[in-house]
């Protein structure tokens, strides 16, 4: 049982997902998403628990070793990525019942479960796989769900969004499937492991070597779409505003966060950081583009109206700061990088399933319409500004943990503009969460206007997370150290 | 123990507030019991530090080498038996002010004030500057529903100006300034003799400091000193013990302790910058005294000369000498007591009065004797005269500036004793000898809570009319409010004649 985790916990929900959409009815098929859910969350802690304890995992799928057949490869970062999604679904799932039966069709309730089921067994594939192309065959089945589950959102905005995101994850997706054909082209191998072997010696014998730095190309610009990096960001804050509020809490929480382990594992373990630094000087392309994220998108996030808009415009920007700190290339930055992955995918699940409780009583998540919650939905504008207190990085939430790591690993090599340039965006988180805090406490409410506070099957998963980003926040330890572990198996240079 | 206790019997107080909130009797019984027991249990620290013992609790590690730690140290102790003493006083106080001003939402408001200081003391025993950065910010946010207490749009406008400057300064520059220090020193605790001297060329570490004095903006050192007047909309009570106590305190510590602990004195000696800072903190008392000079509105006026006298505190961190450090430990506790006193008063006048202006004080030392004789002492406390306590705390740092040969601050300290002497006098002046206004009494200007009950006449027998103290033809504040004003002056008064507890325990902290 325990040799085959890897394979349990990929096949069990791939097999649930057709059973969900075939019992037709939502609330079996809720039932079953729960079980995957928690069925890939108890598979992957196990997982974890096992890296830290005896290293890096091999399991040939069907017996077939490495260079012929398909390879799970589970290492640190993988299994924490891992962690990662399937922690988020396993609270996403129980608090979906409710909002996802009022946000979407009755008849098609047993079929969005089923697209649930495939988003997450797609995004645990590409966390570990060890195999290039199966990494894409895994991206595709979590972005053709992801497209559908969008689709379902009740404004019938959902329908462009996701066709936006569905054009422009496609163009991702053959960016990425052109580097992986161009890299079996010339190296006659798809395993990861055995590329990271390959490309170094094809390069020394000098014949392909700018075929390799094409797919090297194609597979950046790829992977940043995916994980829209600025300015490849342009599918995500449609997407995120009119998706049903479960999937925009699911999705902000780990498909992007997936695209940047595909980063990490394309840069550090299969090209090598030798290669991606230094040849390729990938650094000077992440670092600027981050730092505009970081502040470009924070402002734009100030002047929205709309405030899972808002968030998602404050996804694209704390994205610049997960690619920021990949882009030191040193072992601190790498591990504020992971860090963020995790701590990120905390307060902005806590947030974005806050808004999803406004969305539930009022209706709509405009700031206008939020006048006066404080007191109307005094659990839920807690949750909201316990979670912003995370995203502008105040000291005890894991907010302030991803910071600690992202400055000091620019201190580190002197970048003290860089680190200025981060505070700075910090600031903007505070304006931004400011101006949803001051309507919601300061504004008042039309009597006739008045709503409850959100039920408790929707309050207790936010409740989960704000306390998970706090807990985490003042006993960083544990994640601290898996992340700088992880870092220091990516990192091959050091200073 | 004791350390825990102090600090969570605070925020156990504020529970209590939270759920005695129906019967506002037991309520603010819970505070004042709450109060009086943190202070006995800083009392109980005070022994075992003078005593030479360094109580310390460690909670946890946060990150890996950087703990959530809290370690009792002289100077600490200074600020903890201020916040300490003063807290249960201002409760007294605010229990007058609060009900005779016929204040909202006063349960939001005792829990809040309790909750900050949980924080102060938080700041006072922090034993690292993660933890001191960790309470900082929590003061920071918990002080902002008491500065937006009136929900209007003037408080909401002051509220973006306090967070705004307050996180601006505290994420943009000190918190900046300590993952410096970690990555240059690689520790973040606080050690006799600094931790930084060595680890980088002078130039780097006088911009850290830059970075630190500047980031800590509870210390309004000007240019980020206009949080404080916009703080002024708070009910009364939080203006005289947050902000002028708690919260700027908080920060001037921040900047002495960061100066004796991080940098320390000799390192301090050798950087520039600690020379360029001491002239911005100059420049910031005569600055700070001439705007209050323009200032009618009295909360006002006080917050300016409140920003003038913080940066007396920071100027004696900057002349990185012992005499400036003890000058400005003992500051610490002098300002407090006159500048409290002063607001407490400036309170008492809204509340029987109705009169926020000094032009419309005209008199008013006639029917309010007690307040305006207690506005007298703090005044003289925070120029510099005996017999009030400022006068200690002004000497040293006088003698700080001799010892550092700046014979040019000196002069500044003069005249900015000279300017205070003017704009905090005028105020009794006018009240006693000046013959009253027409028609004042009528000034219901003031935040608008209060109906038409501004004089009902001498006849009355006090005990109907929450909003005053009335007994043969004075006037003054509910009787809780007055008794809290005489103890503040009094202390002011006794802080001369025994300044020792504060002087001993900063001759501990310069290691004399």
């Amino acid at each position: 049982m325990s040799q085959n985790l890897p394979a349990l916990l990929i096949v069990v929900p791939l097999l649930l997902a057709p059973i969900a959409a075939l019992t037709g009815r939502w609330k079996a098929a809720w039932v079953v998403a729960l079980g995957a859910a928690w069925w890939a969350f108890g598979c992957s802690l196990a997982l974890l628990q096992r890296v830290r304890a005896e290293g890096v995992i091999h399991y040939s799928l069907g017996g077939w070793p490495a260079p012929t057949g398909i390879e799970y490869r589970v290492d640190l970062v993988s299994a924490f990525v891992a962690v990662i999604v399937t922690t988020i679904a396993a609270i996403s799932v129980p608090y979906a019942r409710t909002s996802i039966a009022q946000e979407v069709s009755e008849d098609r309730g047993a079929l969005f479960y089923a697209a649930f089921i495939l988003s997450m067994t797609g995004l645990l594939g590409i966390a570990i796989t060890g195999d290039v192309f199966n990494v894409f065959v895994f991206l595709e089945i979590s972005s053709l769900s992801a497209y559908s589950m969008i689709a379902l959102g009740r404004d019938r905005r959902a329908l462009t969004a996701a066709y936006q995101y569905l054009i422009m994850g496609s163009v991702g997706a053959s960016f990425i499937v052109i580097g992986i054909g161009l890299l079996y082209v010339t190296t006659g191998t798809l395993g990861m492991e055995d590329l990271s072997h390959r490309i170094p010696e094809v390069m020394a014998q000098g014949r392909g070597s700018r075929t390799i730095a094409v797919a090297f190309t194609f597979l950046t610009v790829g992977v940043t779409l995916k994980l829209a990096l600025f300015p490849l960001h342009l599918w995500l804050p449609n997407a995120y505003t009119y998706a049903p509020s479960a999937v925009t809490a699911f999705m902000a929480s780990t498909s992007t966060k997936v695209s940047v382990y595909l980063l990490l594992r394309f840069f550090f373990t299969v090209f090598g950081e030798t290669f991606s630094f230094v040849e390729m000087r990938l650094n000077m392309v992440l670092m600027p583009l981050a730092l505009v994220a970081i502040l470009a998108m924070s402002l734009v996030a100030i002047y929205q109206e709309n405030v899972k808009r808002l968030l998602a415009f404050s996804s694209v920007a704390q994205i610049g700061y997960m690619i920021l700190g990949i882009s030191f290339g040193s072992v601190l930055g790498v591990t504020a990088g992971i860090l963020h992955l995790f701590n990120h995918a905390l307060m902005k699940g806590a947030l974005f399933m806050a808004m999803g409780c406004i969305m539930y009583r009022v209706g709509s998540v405009r700031i206008d319409r939020m006048a006066g919650l404080g007191k109307q939905m005094p659990w839920t504008m807690a949750a909201f500004v316990g979670g912003g207190l995370s995203l502008i990085g105040v000291p005890l939430t894991v907010g302030f943990v991803s910071k600690w790591y992202l400055v000091q690993a620019a201190l580190e090599q002197g970048r003290w503009f860089v680190a200025a340039l981060v505070m700075v965006g910090s600031l903007m988180a505070v304006i931004y969460i400011w101006k949803v805090v001051e309507v919601a406490y300061f504004g008042r409410r039309d009597p006739e206007d008045s709503v409850e506070e959100a039920p408790l099957s929707l309050l207790i998963p936010t409740w989960v997370l704000v306390i998970a980003s706090f807990w985490f926040g003042i006993d960083a330890s544990t994640t601290a150290e898996v992340a700088t572990a992880a870092a220091d198996l990516l990192v091959e240079i050091v200073p | 123990m004791t350390i825990l206790f102090a600090l969570l019997l605070p925020v156990v107080g504020a529970l209590g507030v939270l759920l005695l909130r129906n019967s506002p009797n037991a309520r603010e019984t819970a505070t004042l019991l709450a109060g009086v027991l943190t202070f006995s249990q800083v009392v109980r620290l005070l022994g075992m530090v003078r005593a030479g013992d360094t109580p310390a609790l460690h909670i946890l590690e946060v990150v890996p080498g950087v703990d959530l730690s809290f370690t009792v140290e002289p100077l600490g102790m200074v600020f903890a038996l201020v916040a300490g003493f003063l807290w249960p006083v201002t409760s007294l106080y605010a229990i007058g002010y609060m009900r005779g001003h016929h204040e909202e939402n006063q349960t939001r408001f005792f829990f809040f004030f309790a909750i900050a200081i949980a924080g102060a003391m938080g700041v006072a025993f922090a034993g690292n500057l993660f933890t001191l950065f960790v309470f900082y910010e929590f003061l920071t946010f918990c002080t902002v529903p008491l500065v937006t207490h009136h929900q209007t749009e003037e408080a909401k406008k002051s509220g973006r100006i306090y967070l705004g400057i307050l996180l601006t300064t505290s994420i943009g520059l000190q918190l900046v300034a300590i993952i410096w220090t970690w990555v240059l020193a690689g520790r973040l605790d606080f050690a006799d003799g600094g931790i930084l001297a060595g680890t980088a060329s002078t130039g780097v570490l006088g911009a850290i400091l830059v970075l630190y004095v500047y980031g800590v903006g509870k210390a309004a050192l000007m240019p980020f000193h206009r949080w404080l007047p916009a703080a002024m909309v708070a009910p009364t009570p939080v203006s005289a013990l947050l902000h002028a106590v708690a919260v700027v305190k908080a920060g001037v510590f921040t900047v002495l302790k960061v100066a004796v602990y991080v940098f320390g004195i000799d390192l301090l000696q050798q950087l520039a910058t600690a020379d360029f800072l001491a002239w911005a903190a100059a420049a910031t008392i005569i600055l700070g005294s001439l705007v209050a000079f323009s200032k009618d509105n009295l909360k006002a006026r006080l917050a300016y000369s409140t920003i003038s006298q913080l940066s007396y505190i920071v100027l004696g961190a900057m002349l990185a000498n012992e005499m400036g450090i003890i000058g400005g430990g003992m500051h610490i506790a002098m300002h407090a007591f006159g500048k409290i006193t002063l607001f407490f008063a400036a309170g008492a006048i809204m509340v029987a009065a109705h009169e926020k202006n000094i032009s419309g004080m005209h008199g008013l030392g006639r029917t309010m004797p007690i307040t305006f004789g207690a506005f007298l002492i703090g005044s003289l406390s925070i120029i510099g005269l005996p017999p009030a306590g400022g006068s200690w705390s002004k000497w040293f740092l006088g003698l700080g500036t001799l010892e550092a040969d700046q014979i040019g601050l000196l002069a500044v300290l003069m005249l900015s004793s000279l300017l205070g002497l003017y704009y905090l006098l005028e105020v009794p002046v006018k009240a006693f000898f000046f013959a009253p206004s027409e028609g004042h009494g009528h000034h219901d200007d003031d935040h608008g809570h209060h109906d038409d009950h501004g004089h009902h006449g001498g006849h009355d027998d006090g005990g109907h009319d929450p909003s005053a103290f009335v007994i043969g033809g004075l006037r003054e504040a509910p009787l809780p409010s007055l008794i809290a004003i005489c103890v503040t002056a009094t202390a002011t008064v006794g802080l001369f004649l025994w300044p020792d507890v504060f002087y001993d325990l900063m001759t501990m902290v310069v290691g004399r």
